[in-house]
């Protein structure tokens, strides 16, 4: 393409004893002078193409050119116009802000009276000025996040390389890292963005989407976005569950994907077909259809073909729960304390039975901390926390027997089979003999284990190590089932089959406590408790919160707007 | 690339390197508390002069002369005797592990010594099972024998006792205490540490927290990056040293010999081989938990076993000994022992250090080779 700045020609990366290329014949070319989207669920291959630009990695097949340069033999020029932040933002945890940025200064050749000038313009660009002695380590996320930026851009480089720069970062700082981004792009600097999350996408000028090292997309994503045009609607004012008829609805031929969003289900139509009414879904008296603008996660789905229809074989065997309306969990008062820094302060919640349960807040909020506390593994340093009426406290064990916990990152034994992982974990709630095999084989069938039972949970890819964790942590039938960040960085398809089960089991009568950063997961609860630092900001139902940010120039907010409204009218809240 | 681009490069790396270290408190431990620490472990703790064996005597003849016998044994500072009526009980006590050895005056000893011409003979058990120890044993038996002979001899001044003394000198180190060789030895083992284990971290910690990453897509080259790693723990490792052999020669009262310059060169050769194993092994494992075992394994317990610092590499099998040679510490404690307690004895040293030369060479030389430009 002329005038690309990138160019990407059948790029093709293996990996030794990887089942699949990490990057399959990617063709495409990237334009000069505005932000490119990398984006895709994780091992998309998004780091490895991010990797083959910086010259860091070779391509096994397959013509890279940056600026005219080959990264794998004009290296040494190549460096000189690239500024890249790995994730985690490659900074020296023990040395200070300025300390940090002095290194990249010395490395990149920017001396003398140049140097006093970029630091400068940068300090208060990133509006790091005030904290230059403080030791990179004790910054905040988004603190890191802009210090990084800033050691990258030190040197005059014409492209920018930023690998997930949104991940660990809190919702405000994310918006005021796009601000930067987009006031570098008007001075002519060319940024490519990898992200996982989809809402992303949406804010960059061209995007190139990945699932599994494949290209799905390379475009405008308002191009994508417009195919969906007309094909996407609400279910408003339903009466009865939203769950139950988010099922009803994707069974239904003509739907392609379905998500619960608050009190409303969010409906794509397949191209060509005609929407449901509100009295082909049941979805009572009051209920509306009302068309909404497609988002760039309906067009992924479209892309990958439309999200798992029908319903949990997970759920099905299970027996009913009695409904009821008793408290089965209850936070009073948690506080954690690590040294001076309180990680979680006065924590109080309670949920009853048969509900789903958010814990929604970025990373380091003190959303994992309050879980911890919550199922018995971390002792609070004051309050109680108490499940099915049994304070952890005293008797943590039994406490244990009745909720199942899956942890972050989904901790599998990895060097373990499939079946090893699920004969360990059974055994460890507890179950032996005849009622071992059974659950084994329950679990196999739900979800569709069989052909993988004999290999190694760390060679799974990302979707099926999700669905493992999950039914090591449901095989001995908990009554509360604990999720800690449980889709984090899956794509989107393997999110609503996750959901799909989760919301068999809340039919049944399970009741779920779920953290998550990811705004849209929120959508999938009943009730939210918002946490920022250590505290629970707001609760209630995720419209409630919605409807708290509403202002006439945000009529509709999303669930980030709601929070970064609802953190800034904390008090003492202005700047971090 | 200018010369000044490097050298600014260079030093700002190595500034990043040393604050890293000053700011890092187990860097601080390894380096500084630790030396001290196993110095006056290897000073005082360990001692290879054996005190008050614990031995057996069976006395089957009960002459005068036996009894006096006897009696200089008790006398010995260095044996703690317990006295026996039969060997069988004696050769339990043995098997118990309660002695170390025992001696058995038969029944015909007075008979044989009045005889002349005839030894009189007596029997020394000892526990082969630790060889040093009935070295040990046996030795103090026949030191006891002899001095009881001479005394016997000048008590009845009469011309005919042993024609031929034996008048032990130990050179080098006099009183053959064995904290004059043991703590250059243990020297070697804290340079070891220093070099190998610590440096073995700072490469793998780059690749974990992803410093690498940001570090390899700067204008940065190999040889900068190697040198700025290198250069802050040599300054480390020599300083480390300096303090060794302060602490040994002033608070442990530890004769040194040599020369400063020796001292330095020699500890100069050290630290390349050292430094060059631990950044070999960071940059091929780049996980801190691997390079630190695998720096324990192959550099640390090497230095202790195979570097004749406590287990005398003469007695070692043929093959192991030829595998000492592999060791750099064993030509490290050949040096240190020698200025030490002999002096710059520039042909021991030189034959020592060469091998360095050709240890830092291989090492460095391979971790160069191993190190790339890229992530794979």
């Amino acid at each position: 393409m002329p005038g690309a700045i990138i160019e990407l020609e059948q790029v093709t990366r293996t990996f030794p004893r990887a089942q699949r290329p990490a990057l399959a014949a990617l063709t495409a070319s990237i334009r000069p002078g505005i932000v490119t989207g990398l984006v895709g669920p994780d091992g998309a291959g998004k780091t490895t193409l991010m990797r083959l630009l910086a010259g860091l990695l070779v391509p096994t097949a397959g013509k890279t050119t940056v600026t005219g340069l080959d990264p794998v033999h004009d290296g040494t020029r190549l460096r000189q116009i690239i500024g890249y932040m790995p994730q985690k933002f490659g900074l020296y945890e023990d040395l200070s802000v300025i300390e940090n940025l002095t290194l990249h200064a010395d490395l990149r050749g920017v001396v003398g009276a140049e140097r006093t000038e970029t630091f400068q313009r940068l300090l208060g660009f990133t509006g790091l000025d005030p904290f230059q002695t403080r030791l990179a380590g004790k910054l905040s996320g988004g603190m890191k996040q802009k210090l990084g930026l800033a050691c990258a851009l030190l040197g005059h480089p014409q492209i920018l390389l930023l690998d997930e720069p949104g991940v660990g970062v809190d919702p405000i700082s994310r918006r005021e890292l796009w601000q930067m981004v987009r006031d570098l792009v008007t001075r002519g600097l060319t940024v490519l963005w990898s992200t996982a999350y989809l809402d992303e996408a949406e804010l960059c000028q061209q995007v190139l989407l990945l699932n599994e090292g494949q290209l799905l997309f390379a475009g405008d994503p308002a191009e994508l976005r417009g195919r969906l045009e007309d094909r996407c609607l609400q279910v408003r004012q339903i009466t009865g569950s939203r769950r139950a008829l988010l099922a009803r609805a994707v069974r239904r031929p003509e739907v392609l994907d379905g998500v619960i969003q608050g009190h409303s289900v969010r409906l794509v139509m397949r191209a060509g077909t005609s929407p449901p009414s509100a009295g082909d879904l049941q979805a009572g008296p009051g209920a509306q259809v009302v068309p909404v603008k497609p988002r760039f996660e309906d067009a992924f789905m479209d892309l990958l073909g439309g999200g798992p229809g029908g319903e949990s074989a997970l759920a099905q065997h299970l027996e009913e729960r009695p409904a009821s309306q008793e408290t089965v969990v209850e936070a009073k008062n948690l506080t954690r304390k690590f040294g001076s820094f309180t990680a979680a302060d006065q924590i109080s919640f309670a949920v009853r039975r048969g509900e789903v349960f958010g814990l929604l807040g970025p990373n380091g909020a003190g959303k994992s901390t309050t879980f911890r506390m919550l199922c018995g593994l971390l002792a609070p340093t004051s309050g109680s926390a108490q499940v099915m009426g049994i304070d952890l406290k005293a008797s943590p064990g039994r406490a244990r027997q009745r909720l199942g916990y899956m942890a972050q990152k989904f901790s599998l034994y990895g060097s373990l089979s499939v079946r090893q992982n699920l004969q360990f974990f059974s055994g460890v709630y507890g179950l032996r003999q005849a009622g071992q095999r059974d659950a084994i084989e329950r679990m196999v069938q739900a979800f569709k284990f069989e052909p993988l039972l004999g290999m190694n949970a760390e060679a799974l890819p990302l979707g099926f190590k999700q669905r493992l964790a999950l039914a090591c942590a449901v095989m001995h039938e908990p009554d509360i089932l604990f999720l800690d960040e449980p889709t984090s960085g899956v794509d989107p398809a393997s999110r609503r089959e996750f959901w799909m089960h989760i919301n068999g089991l809340v039919a049944k009568g399970i009741t779920i406590v779920v953290t998550t950063h990811f705004m849209e997961e929120a959508e999938y609860c009943d009730r939210l408790a918002l946490v920022s630092r250590g505290k629970v900001i707001a609760a209630g139902t995720p419209d409630e919160l919605k409807d708290q940010a509403a202002s006439p120039g945000l009529p509709e907010p999303t669930m980030e707007d709601a929070f970064i409204s609802l953190v800034q009218r904390q008090p003492g809240e202005g700047r971090p | 690339m200018r010369l000044r681009d490097r050298l600014r490069r260079l030093l700002a790396l190595s500034h990043k390197e040393s604050l890293q270290i000053v700011r890092d408190p187990s860097s601080q431990l390894i380096a500084l508390v630790l030396p001290i620490l196993l110095l006056f472990i290897f000073g005082f703790g360990i001692n290879l002069d054996t005190a008050r064996l614990r031995v057996g005597l069976v006395l089957e003849d009960t002459s005068p002369e036996a009894r006096l016998f006897a009696a200089s044994l008790f006398g010995s500072p260095y044996l703690d005797v317990r006295a026996g009526t039969s060997r069988p009980d004696m050769e339990r006590e043995l098997v118990a592990g309660r002695v170390r050895g025992f001696i058995v005056v038969p029944s015909d000893f007075a008979a044989h010594l009045k005889s002349a011409g005839e030894p009189a003979p007596l029997l020394v058990i000892t526990d082969g099972a630790e060889p040093n120890t009935a070295t040990f044993v046996e030795n103090y038996f026949r030191n006891a024998w002899d001095h009881w002979q001479q005394q016997r001899a000048s008590n009845q001044a009469k011309p005919g006792g042993p024609l031929v003394r034996l008048e032990p000198r130990f050179w080098y180190n006099p009183a053959a205490e064995s904290r004059n060789y043991l703590i250059p030895g243990s020297i070697t083992i804290i340079m070891t540490v220093i070099g190998a284990l610590l440096t073995s971290l700072v490469i793998a910690r780059e690749w974990e927290r992803g410093t690498m990453e940001a570090l390899l897509a700067s204008p940065v080259t190999r040889g900068e990056l190697l040198l700025s790693k290198l250069l802050p723990y040599y300054a480390l490792g020599m300083l480390s040293l300096l303090i060794c052999v302060a602490v040994a020669v002033f608070l442990l009262n530890v004769p040194f010999r040599g020369s400063l310059f020796a001292l330095l060169l020699a500890g100069t050769l050290f630290m390349g081989s050292g430094l060059g194993l631990g950044l070999l092994l960071s940059t091929a494992t780049r996980n801190q938990f691997n390079a630190a075992m695998a720096a324990l394994n192959a550099g640390f317990l090497p230095a202790l076993i195979l570097s004749g610092f406590i287990y005398e590499i003469r007695s070692m099998p043929v093959v192991i000994r030829a595998l000492t040679h592999l060791v750099p510490a064993r030509y490290f404690v050949t040096i240190m022992q020698t200025l030490f307690q002999a002096g710059t004895i520039w042909p021991v040293l030189l034959h020592a250090m060469l091998y360095l030369v050709l240890a830092s060479i291989f090492f460095l030389g391979l971790t160069v080779l191993k190190t790339r430009r890229r992530l794979e």
